[in-house]
């Protein structure tokens, strides 16, 4: 009963515990915080649990209030789970659970903290949702749940007018995007009579309503991943919202990056070799998004340079390091050949090492990233401040902040033994192998990136102590506990990263890659290819 | 020719949504651009899913013959409640903004430093 219904419960636990939340807080704030904590404990043991299931027994379906047989025509609510999909859920359960341990100190100050556990209840199960629904129409009403519980909760702080700005510019970038969204999914229901994604991808004939609906699906989805020149709501969204929002705002985005390779890999996996006036789509594709890539890591990293607060600097590191993934992803889709002996579609070795690169970085870009606005959402609390030049001489009081400052500085900058590392070598290793360029580009702004974190570093860590900064205490046990959990993870996936590649990236780069060979995903829905 | 009319409102409602988005000022003309465009999008859904001469897909009272097409309603109606609530939520913020700034002007808001 309870195993067979696991894909449901992922997203029922927490939409029912945001329902809950508010009528538990009657009670208390520590029922409250700690009723919020169980409820993201249990979706992520289901999470963790349907993740297992996913890996050892394959693609795994449900259907909302029904049975099923391979074959069948369903028009329901439909969840199809998958290698890339368990991936993403995994991010998608782990960055709220630290953001609510996290809150338990960091927003003990606030009113209001109902309405806002609600949201981050909300959010998850948007998230969640989102990666794991098999159907085009889903898709869309999970990502509108996100955007309209994220923009609130950037808004959170109503005080500050920058924040509801914020708030404001993502809201009406993100419904711009999710009704582009819905435009592409009413071209390809026109078309093709069907919502079901397996459906779609079995049936796509590449028209050119088709090529519309590709364009406008890649724009809002892009859009939404804050991928340049697209990315102007995120250092405001990012810079504005309390730092255990922007922690799960991290993995908002990258559900978003989510949607972009379900589009092209698994929508358009069929056609990604049909050749348009000569030039393959997956040609076409990859310099597109390389070009985006290099353009998103570049601006990402010189923004960051020129900034001196904290937050939006480390908003610029995260448009950047979304650089880092599309880059990969981009640079593994130019490598899709057609045998000519054999006709199988395949992807060189170069290929298939950057796909697992750049889904590696995903993995790392949330935990470093998050981990470093933690660190700043620490400094904002012990000292009410967040410009760098401003800050100073802190290691003498924030012992363990400083540590942890130090772990997520080396890792998104690619130092070893940190995570970064591995994923960001697998990445220039793969690259460079495809074109040098991309690697020398990479790496140079990995170095800058380096440069503007040690900056930080330096001028806020180290130093004379400051006599304004003479009472500064180090922050509340729970705040260092969550800072403690993604930094002990950071370290583990610098030292093992084999183990994690292996069980965890595999999968997911193999989801990515089905369609163009076994085609597993139709499969399990329609019984046959 | 006649029966494209529903397409080119489409179409001119999307574009003139995203006119308003991109070249308006005023925080209420960009929700309104927003809601053009939503507009647009329901209408599209709609006028895919109908026939020419087709009654409301309701099975217990429908005369028989060509009925249309009930997905792309249940679409649409999940479509406008969302747009309410996304609705609802633009011009809470724009009340806030307002408060704060004490213009609606776009060019006016968020430049100042924390």
């Amino acid at each position: 009963m309870f195993f067979d219904n696991l894909p449901a419960l992922a997203v029922a636990v927490p939409l029912f515990g945001a329902f809950l939340t508010p009528l538990v807080s009657k009670i208390g704030d520590r029922a409250r915080n700690v009723f919020v904590i169980l409820v993201m404990g249990l979706t992520t043991t289901v999470v963790f649990l349907l993740v297992n299931d996913v890996f050892t027994n394959g693609i795994q379906t449900y259907v909302f209030g029904g049975s099923y047989q391979p074959g069948e025509t369903v028009i329901r609510i439909f969840f199809e789970v998958d290698g890339l999909s368990a991936f993403m859920a995994i991010i998608a359960v782990v960055l709220p659970l630290v953001a609510v341990i996290y809150s338990w100190g960091f927003m003990k100050k606030e009113t209001g903290l109902d309405k806002y556990y609600t949201l981050i209840l909300l959010m998850t199960t948007g998230m969640i949702g989102l990666v794991l629904t098999g159907d085009m129409f889903n898709f869309f009403v999970f990502l509108e749940i996100t955007s309209i519980s994220s923009a609130a909760l950037v808004a959170f702080w109503v005080n500050k007018g920058k924040a509801v700005d914020a708030g404001f510019k993502y809201i009406v970038i993100s419904t711009i995007g999710a009704l582009f969204v819905l435009f592409a999914i009413a071209l390809l229901y026109g078309q093709y009579d069907a919502l079901n994604m397996a459906v779609l991808a079995n049936s796509i004939q590449y028209t050119f309503l088709d090529k519309m609906a590709l364009v406008l699906l890649l724009v809002a989805l892009a859009m939404k991943a804050g991928i340049v020149p697209m990315h102007m709501w995120l250092p405001d969204a990012y810079g504005c919202a309390p730092s255990s929002v922007t922690l799960v705002l991290i993995g908002a985005t990258q559900a978003s990056l989510y949607g972009v390779f379900r589009v092209v890999f698994t929508l358009y996996g069929r056609e990604l070799t049909t050749a348009v006036n000569q030039v393959s789509l997956n040609v076409l594709l990859s310099v597109f998004i390389v070009a985006l890539a290099l353009a998103t890591i570049v601006v990402g990293v010189l923004m960051a340079l020129k900034q001196s607060n904290l937050k939006r600097m480390i908003a610029f590191a995260a448009v950047a390091e979304i650089g880092y993934m599309i880059l990969a992803v981009g640079a593994a889709l130019s490598t899709i050949t057609v045998d000519s002996n054999t006709g199988v579609t395949m992807l060189t070795e170069s290929g298939e090492m950057a796909l697992k690169g750049g889904l590696f970085h995903i993995i790392n870009d949330a935990l470093d990233i998050g981990l470093l606005f933690l660190v700043a959402g620490a400094i904002y609390y012990a000292t009410r401040e967040t410009s760098v030049n401003k800050l100073g001489g802190l290691a003498r009081n924030m012992k363990y902040t400083t540590v942890f400052f130090l772990i997520g500085l080396l890792a998104v900058s690619g130092m070893p033994p940190m995570n970064g590392f591995a994923s960001k070598l697998l990445i220039y290793e793969s690259t460079y192998q495809i074109n040098p360029i991309l690697a020398v580009i990479a790496i140079l702004c990995s170095i800058l990136l380096l440069a503007v974190f040690v900056k930080v570093f330096h001028s806020v860590f180290l130093g004379p102590k400051l006599s304004v900064f003479k009472d500064t205490k180090e922050v509340p046990k729970s705040m260092l506990l969550a800072m403690g959990i993604i930094a002990i993870v950071i370290v583990f996936f610098g030292i093992f990263p084999e183990l994690v590649v292996n069980n965890i990236v595999q999968p997911a780069a193999d989801a990515l890659t089905d369609m163009l060979k076994n085609g597993l995903y139709v499969k399990a829905v329609l019984g046959v290819i | 020719m006649i029966y494209n009319i529903p397409y080119l409102a489409v179409a001119a409602l999307i574009l003139v949504g995203l006119y308003g988005v991109v070249f308006k000022r005023n925080l209420i003309k960009m929700v309104i651009g927003v809601t053009l465009i939503e507009s647009g999008v329901n209408l599209f859904l709609i006028t895919l899913g109908y026939r020419k001469g087709s009654t409301a897909p309701i099975y217990t009272s429908s005369p028989g013959g060509l009925m249309s097409l009930p997905v792309p309603q249940a679409l649409t109606l999940t479509s406008i409640v969302i747009g309410v609530a996304v609705l609802a939520l633009m011009l809470s913020f724009i009340v806030y903004i307002y408060r704060h700034y004490k213009t609606l002007d776009a060019r006016k808001i968020g430049g100042e430093d924390e």
